[in-house]
């Protein structure tokens, strides 16, 4: 039996290296889930699941796949704004979260660089923000989740069901999360007061975040790839702290508070700033934009905390639209690894190092502070994360593959791990190896009995071979 | 291996002889997968044993238009996607010079341009979606007049060309190649019995359509040709049919 050849889409991961080629189904009914899975089976076809496509590599997309889009499945169930529960379809987005809530005193209690992921994927990966010091991954704050199996079962998990945390992290493999109970955060204004520090090494770097690591509510740390010697790891660390307000109905709970403008200084548009950033990406460029980056961070606002809002300060990457596209033609790829906070001082410095010898300095580095979850698939360690963007061209993708691996090495050796929402570099082996062989073999028989035909795939899952029939 | 191929996944139609079969062998040899169709699969089975993780054959008669759509997705499940696809089928039919025969042009017109229609249509909508992918006809330099030697193969190529212009006026601008390729005699099954003494190797042929197959347009396969036919195409017809140019 065929599929409609005129369902067929081209996806790319957000990093926009690779696309595949896909059938496009974007339901809105529950029922249309059930009909989708039966049409996969009576077609002998496989199921991607995709929701905004945030994810950096090759998570969200399958080739030839059904690719199942959860974008329109986005409607606010019920939101009781005395608790802060909300339950919503998987489809909602973490702007939507947001914009809900945020009046009646609550933000979601993680969120990431951006506030376009749905809650579908966000679960899938299990995403973390910059409080994952404090608040874990966004799978410890859901109460519930509805998950349809690709075996027919139709169940709702909860904290005290192992599954819960098996079906969350799990790239959205072994069930189609529908619906998603989240307990929000209450808040007491729509600012937090941000303190900005240069750090002038790696030294600093961790101790400055075992300093703020019991006050702030959030941590940050911007790292200059660039800097080598006695400089090495030198950047700008923020921390952020909700703050109190004494009005009832503050201002800037309200969303026209927190939205970003759409022009820089009142008048230059920021829609076209990525074509002037794509002028500066190169190593030159971001050489020199990195040192400036410190050097004024240095001079200005040094240790002076100032509010923002929460939208400013939590999503960053939403400060210059489409800035992906200053990566054109090539696209980019994020590495981020996970270390324990032992060895992190010493495999990041490596990294740095293995990444100046290859001249393929991260044009962005971004560190933060983690604690272990009890998710299958966590990417939680004790230790810090260090977040890495690589330019991809036609003549560097097998030095910096090369790299990856390398520091890859570096990772495994300290018992680190990495985050499916980033990965485009792994290997089965790799992955293996930093989850542990026994949440493995876990995952290969809930693999086998939720997933019995090998329905639930994307490029991601076919490259680490997370379908044990493989 | 070439890194231009390697990991391209292409579909050529009629593989079995000719141009067709010397595509698949350079596409494989480069790295790429291609998915292979004949109605004589004995034919392809020589290729797809030298390299049968890249080669996979399929047995279909372009005169079977309505098998098609199936056949299509078959392939493009095979290769995990479709980047290139190569309409090689064509038959030409030794016609006399006062022969007008409906069976022989029938199947010309089957084979040249309805299976080329079935075949090509359904990468046309999968790349419209898709917004990616080149797809190549194979014309000739015989559709540029209508010449007196054999009408039906004249008007069949010369459908090709229309066909494939109209196909490119859709696609281009959604980022998909459409290449039409005008080839002179080729050394082929085909022009075997014609007795061409300066026909094209077909290695060559397969290697400067493989050059084209992202450059969207019309390309003749010699700049020789390109002069001779830019000239006898504006002959105007009282002067071109005293010529008797077969």
């Amino acid at each position: 039996m065929n599929l409609p050849l005129d369902r067929l889409t081209n996806v790319t991961g957000f990093g926009m290296i690779t696309g595949a080629d896909g059938y496009l189904f974007r339901p809105t009914q529950v029922e249309e889930f059930y009909e989708i899975l039966q049409l996969a089976k009576s077609t002998g076809r496989q199921i991607t699941m995709r929701g905004s496509g945030r994810s950096y590599g090759d998570a969200n997309i399958g080739s030839e796949s059904i690719l199942l889009d959860i974008t329109r499945f986005n409607q606010i169930l019920s939101f009781d704004p005395q608790t802060g529960v909300i339950d919503c379809q998987a489809g909602v987005t973490i702007e939507q979260l947001w914009r809900h809530t945020l009046e009646s005193s609550f933000w979601p209690p993680v969120v990431s660089g951006t506030m376009f992921p749905t809650m579908g994927g966000a679960l899938g990966m299990n995403l973390h923000g910059k409080n994952a010091f404090k608040a874990g991954p966004i799978g410890n704050h859901v109460i519930e989740i509805e998950v349809l199996f690709p075996n027919g079962e139709h169940s709702v998990l909860t904290q005290s069901d192992p599954l819960f945390f098996q079906v969350i992290s799990t790239a959205g493999l072994l069930g189609i999360i529908l619906r998603v109970k989240l307990q929000m955060h209450q808040i007491n204004s729509g600012d937090v007061r941000v303190l900005p520090l240069s750090i002038p090494n790696w030294d600093a770097q961790f101790k400055t975040f075992e300093n703020f690591r019991n006050e702030a509510d959030y941590m940050v740390s911007w790292i200059d790839c660039f800097a080598r010697g006695k400089s090495a790891g030198r950047g700008d660390f923020h921390a952020a702290y909700y703050m109190d307000e004494p009005s009832q109905f503050p201002i800037t709970l309200r969303p026209e508070h927190q939205d970003l403008p759409d022009t820089i200084m009142g008048f230059f548009p920021k829609s076209v700033v990525w074509r002037f950033i794509k002028r500066l990406n190169n190593r030159t460029g971001m050489r020199f934009t990195n040192w400036a980056k410190h050097t004024s961070g240095k001079i200005l606002g040094n240790g002076k905390p100032h509010p923002l809002s929460l939208v400013g300060f939590n999503f960053l990457l939403d400060y210059v639209p489409n800035w992906r596209n200053s990566y054109l033609p090539g696209g980019f790829i994020q590495y981020q690894s996970f270390v324990p906070a032992e060895q992190a001082p010493r495999v990041f410095a490596q990294q740095l190092e293995l990444q100046q010898a290859a001249k393929l300095e991260s044009f962005l580095g971004v560190m933060k502070r983690h604690v272990p979850d009890n998710f299958l698939f966590s990417h939680g360690v004790d230790g810090y994360s260090l977040a890495l963007d690589f330019k991809i061209t036609k003549t560097n993708k097998e030095s910096v593959w090369k790299l990856a691996h390398q520091m890859n090495e570096l990772v495994l050796a300290a018992g680190g791990r990495f985050y499916l929402a980033k990965d485009s570099t792994l290997t089965p082996d790799h992955f293996t190896q930093s989850i542990g062989p026994e949440s493995f073999q876990t995952y290969a028989q809930l693999k086998l009995r939720l997933d019995p035909d090998s329905i639930l795939t994307s490029d991601l899952a076919r490259r680490l071979h997370l379908d044990p029939r493989d | 291996m070439s890194l231009k191929l390697i990991g391209t996944k292409a579909i050529v139609i009629g593989a079995s002889s000719g141009i067709g079969a010397e595509l698949a062998k350079q596409l494989a040899e480069g790295g790429a997968l291609v998915a292979t169709i004949a109605r004589r699969t004995d034919r392809l089975q020589l290729l797809s044993d030298r390299y049968p993780e890249r080669v996979f054959p399929f047995a279909h008669d372009v005169n079977n238009i309505a098998e098609v759509p199936d056949l299509f997705q078959k392939c493009t499940d095979t290769l995990t996607g479709l980047d290139l696809i190569i309409y090689c089928s064509g038959v030409m039919p030794q016609v006399g010079p006062h022969e007008y025969s409906t069976d022989k042009d029938i199947d010309m017109v089957n084979v040249n341009m309805s299976g080329a229609v079935a075949w090509l249509n359904c990468a046309a909508t999968r790349m419209e979606g898709t917004g990616h992918g080149s797809i190549i006809g194979i014309g000739s330099v015989a559709g540029d007049r209508g010449r007196s030697g054999n009408p039906v193969y004249a008007a069949s190529k010369a459908f090709m060309h229309t066909y494939m212009e109209a196909l490119r006026n859709r696609l281009a601008r959604k980022g998909v190649k459409v290449v039409t390729i005008k080839p002179g005699p080729v050394q082929t099954e085909m022009t075997a019995a014609l007795g061409i003494s300066n026909a094209m190797p077909v290695e060559k042929a397969a290697q400067l359509i493989l050059h084209y197959k992202d450059r969207t347009g019309e390309h003749y396969l010699s700049p020789v040709h390109r002069i001779i036919f830019y000239i006898i195409k504006r002959i105007p017809s009282p002067i071109f049919r005293r010529l008797n140019l077969k």
